[in-house]
């Protein structure tokens, strides 16, 4: 099924709706909230039906456009989805929907806070979708910007300049090192053209190059991914951004790095790839077993949750360096699964905050019996994290740890302390917070969760039990998609 | 020596003319004009500025063969074109800033001295002969001496006059020292037949190098390269804020004019010599004009410093001495002129109502006057390299051609810096935006002038982002001049 313009459309129409409602009347939140919700209601159904229209049995690459942009160049306006980015495109339609969603209460600056998180979100759509290097790297710092007003402006006060001043330090950093490797790439190999998909099947970089590179590109890149050791720009971003940019933020923006160090590392430097993956699993071996054992000494509900993803970004990232069938599907799925899980939990966490006033773990308790569908929606995704059969966090793990027994059995035997570890966080945190006695101080100030919440928690929830239950529904794209992938690697 | 004047020779110094006549427009206007109907001389210049752009663009194109005219005095060619244009944008813009700005909108003589500023500017880009820009270069240094100390009653500004004189006088000294060598030892001074003499291989290399070195501490001087940077700071910051914009904009770009044609024309024969003097010196520029702008408090001072960061930028281009380094630096200064004119821009409609440079004063901005924080975002998102901002794609290009010329530890070195560059920009952009003011809801009025040429600035930096082609052609057609 092919339909026209759809993956533009889905690209441009936030960051269009965004500069539109910088000229609403800002006295008038209620229609600006509503015009935000309806664009990104919109934006979700466009990339659903990207997500169901996509044929696995297909090209590799769907929804194909292509326009010249500067032919001097060999620049193109080249998009187009494939197995492993459609998944993610869907993501970044629930994220903003459901993030749009539970943003009601923000009143200070309402149009201005909509209309940076939908330029973000144009950057994000962006780059899942984008198949030409240099439109990846434009749409990529789009991204990457906006974070920085909108944790600056609308975040929690105490910490929100310097958490946003070192996120977006840290990023840009990172995609200004990818992108002198790139240049390096266009210029070495004598294509003229920034097109990766080219890239990828004509050109065979010499080894030494690729050996040279594939750092640049791939540290420029996971650096977003949160690889350690540079990864401390994450919990406090976090921390510091407002619920529905935390949501968005580890939910999707994570996922960007990972999956742009995928397709202009690993893709393009695919021998590069195979030379140092073995010391850089290492590092995706601590951020996994170091990011759980943080995550437990945490006693804020929302810094845990910050070091657990970067605990389960860690698992991408390894997925990706083990180069098996297995590592990668796993992977993919697991940004996914993540990607929901986390913005699901973040959202919970800001209920409770908007309401309690306060993250600490130890402060709260009883709260099942105030907002019980925050509370269930909390424990599936709970679940999720620890891996349990039936949710969709099994379905993703299961094969990361299957790929990585393959490489490096012992790398796979310390990195299931994890899961341990992230059980007891988990069901600690749990039981500490949604059940036990409410404290005497929040008596009186906490009332149940609004409907639209429930119905933004029910969403993230349903597509968690969704994929657990029927992996179905995801994992044979998934696996087409790792599968071209593997085919350029030479089954390296 | 001229037999005849053809069309195509007038042609070719159309906007020179037009200026010209303008000029003389301002001075009888300035002399029969009633005190209180002063503010028409600013309307004058703008309109006869907009006039001169739209008659050059039309009239005044190259072919594309570059043309030796006026027995070899200017040369006809796509480089000088697009500058021309960069010129007078920026001097329209100037024009349009200084509207309702005490005292100097309601003097004839200072729009007589920005004019005359920039038809030595236009004459800079186009000279074909080494007198000739030296002439050029005067023409377009002396006013400028003159309009940066402009406030006689101001110490500051006074000040900043008197030290962008003794420097520039004595840097175009040094200059003339250079060009004085290349006439000794070549018996030319045709630029293009100096290329012809030094070829012959007649020519001892330590000379050529010594007025390599000569002429490019001249023209460092001029775009404000480290370590020759250090007037920039006082001047930017004494002298009238749309003479700072003019300064850091079209003054810049006329130096890397004359920067690059003369050193891509007149020196092949040592080109990894020179190279590598223009490569430190860029690494030194975006270095320290980076790592100084961290600690300003002046938003003046703040964007002087970041002008010498970004002449360091654009010197990549010129460092890589390739036809991509050549047309980087010339999609880099058309970004950079509208940028630059939004953010200061910006800047002067602040000062009028707040009375203050300080960055401190631009807390609550936002709150204020939240399009004119817009304005201020975007221009500093550009400076900083961030698309869909035309920055973004200039600083690709710079980059891209250190690393088309193996300038690998530049390229590194450059996008290190874009990250310091980075950080100080949102700086500033945290002040407008997060910081409190007890100001914050008494309106900031901006004068319709002006908003207009933030608009026209604002869109034109947002365009040259998004629609290459037709811009990045120009640059390619201005490159191909000088190979």
């Amino acid at each position: 099924m092919e339909i026209p313009y759809i993956l533009s459309a889905i690209v441009f129409l936030p960051i269009l709706a965004g500069a539109a409602m910088l000229f609403f009347p800002p006295e008038r939140r209620q229609l600006i909230y509503r015009f935000a919700l309806g664009t990104a209601a919109l934006v979700f159904l466009l990339s659903l039906v990207v997500y169901i229209g996509f044929d696995i049995n297909g090209e590799q690459y769907q929804f194909i456009e292509k326009y010249d942009w500067l032919p001097a160049l060999g620049i193109s306006y080249y998009v187009g989805v494939d197995g492993i980015s459609a998944p993610l495109v869907l993501l970044t339609g629930v994220v903003i929907f459901t993030g749009v969603i539970i943003s009601q209460r923000i009143e200070d600056r309402t149009r201005e806070f909509f209309a940076f998180l939908f330029i973000l979100a144009s950057g994000v759509f962006g780059v899942f979708v984008a198949l030409d290097m240099f439109a990846l790297f434009f749409f990529y710092e789009i991204a990457v910007f906006p974070m920085y007003l909108l944790i600056a402006i609308w975040g929690w006060k105490q910490t929100r300049e310097y958490a946003a001043m070192k996120l977006t330090l840290y990023l840009f950093i990172g995609s200004v090192i990818a992108l002198v490797g790139a240049l390096a790439m266009y210029f070495q190999s004598g294509l003229g053209t920034f097109d990766m998909v080219r890239l990828a099947t004509e050109v065979s970089f010499p080894v030494e190059f690729q050996n040279l590179w594939f750092p640049f590109v791939f540290f420029g890149f996971a650096i977003l991914g949160g690889i350690f050791p540079f990864h401390n720009w994450s919990p406090d971003g976090h921390v510091a951004a407002p619920t529905a940019v935390s949501m968005f933020h580890a939910g999707v923006l994570m996922k960007l790095g990972a999956f742009a160090a995928l397709r202009v590392g690993i893709m393009l430097m695919p021998e590069g790839a195979a030379t140092h993956m073995p010391w850089i699993i290492l590092l995706t071996l601590v951020n996994v077993v170091y990011g759980a054992f943080i995550a437990m000494v945490q006693t804020d509900f929302k810094y845990m949750i910050g070091f657990s993803s970067v605990s389960h970004m860690g698992l991408v990232v390894m997925g990706f360096a083990t180069l098996t069938r297995d590592g990668f599907v796993g992977a993919s799925v697991q940004m996914v699964s993540h990607g929901v899980m986390t913005a699901l939990f973040f959202a919970v966490v800001g209920m409770v905050y908007d309401q309690a006033h306060t993250r600490e773990i130890p402060k709260l308790g009883g709260l099942v019996r105030i907002m019980p569908f925050a509370a269930v929606a909390f424990i599936i995704g709970g679940l999720v994290s620890m891996g349990m059969p039936g949710f969709s966090g099994f379905i993703a793990e299961f094969p990361i740890f299957m790929g990585v027994w393959r490489t490096y059995p012992w790398i796979a035997i310390i990195g299931v302390v994890s899961i341990v570890v992230t059980a007891a966080y988990i069901l600690r945190a749990i039981g500490k917070v949604f059940f036990g006695d409410l404290p005497a101080e929040l008596e009186g100030h906490m009332h149940d969760i609004k409907p639209s919440e429930k119905l933004a928690l029910g969403i993230l929830a349903v597509i968690l039990v969704g994929i657990g239950l029927f992996p179905g529904v995801m994992v044979p794209m998934v696996e087409s998609g790792v599968d071209a992938v593997l085919g350029l690697l030479g089954g390296a | 020596m001229i037999g005849s004047i053809s069309s195509e020779m007038i042609l070719a110094i159309l906007p020179e003319i037009v200026l010209l006549a303008l000029v003389a427009v301002i001075f009888v206007v300035d002399l029969v004009v009633s005190d209180e109907r002063r503010g028409m001389l600013a309307t004058i210049t703008a309109v006869g500025l907009l006039l001169t752009l739209v008659l050059t663009a039309l009239f005044s194109r190259p072919g594309p063969e570059a043309v030796l005219l006026w027995g070899g005095m200017l040369r006809h060619d796509w480089l000088a074109f697009i500058f021309k244009i960069i010129f007078l944008v920026g001097a329209l813009l100037t024009t349009i800033f200084t509207i309702g700005w005490e005292p100097i909108w309601r003097k004839g003589e200072f729009y007589v001295l920005l004019l005359t500023s920039t038809i030595g500017m236009t004459l800079v880009g186009a000279s074909g002969d080494l007198i000739m820009l030296f002439l050029a270069i005067e023409t377009t240094s002396i006013p400028l001496y003159v309009m940066a100390g402009f406030l006689t009653r101001d110490d500051k500004s006074n000040e900043a006059g008197f030290k962008y004189l003794l420097f520039g006088a004595m840097m175009t000294a040094v200059m003339l020292y250079g060009f004085s060598l290349l006439y000794g030892f070549t018996g030319t001074t045709n630029i293009y037949e100096l290329t012809t003499a030094i070829g012959a291989g007649e020519i001892p290399a330590a000379v050529l190098v010594g007025a390599a070195v000569l002429v490019l501490i001249g023209f460092g001087f001029k775009v404000a390269m480290a370590p020759l940077h250090f007037w920039a700071p006082d001047v930017y910051e004494g002298a009238p804020t749309p003479v700072t914009a003019f300064l850091s904009t079209a003054s810049k770009a006329a130096g890397f004019a004359a920067l690059t044609r003369v050193m891509v024309a007149a020196f092949p024969s040592i080109t990894l010599e020179w190279t590598t003097l223009v490569a430190i010196g860029a690494a030194l520029s975006m270095t320290l004009g980076n790592l100084i702008a961290l600690s300003q408090t002046n938003i003046k001072r703040l964007l002087a410093y970041s002008s010498v960061a970004h002449a360091g930028y654009a010197l990549l281009g010129v460092a890589a001495a390739s036809e991509l380094g050549v047309a980087s630096v010339v999609y880099y200064f058309l970004v950079y002129v509208v940028t630059n004119m939004a953010a200061f821009g910006a800047i002067i409609v602040v000062y009028r109502v707040v009375g203050s440079d300080e960055i401190a004063d631009y807390a609550g901005l936002h709150r204020r006057q939240p399009l004119l924080g817009l304005v201020l975002l975007l221009a500093f998102l550009s400076l900083a390299g961030i698309p869909p901002m035309g920055g973004f794609f200039a600083k690709i290009l710079v980059f891209a051609a250190a690393v088309e010329a193996g300038l690998i530890w530049l390229a590194v070195l450059g996008v290190l810096n874009a990250i310091i560059g980075l950080y100080y920009y949102l700086i500033v952009l945290k002040v407008m935006y997060v910081g409190e003011s007890k100001d914050a809801d008494k309106p900031l009025p901006v004068l319709r002038p002006h908003s207009a040429g933030l608009v026209v600035s604002v869109v034109a930096l947002l365009v040259l982002g998004f629609v290459f082609g037709p811009f990045y052609q120009w640059a390619v057609s201005s490159a191909s001049a000088l190979f």
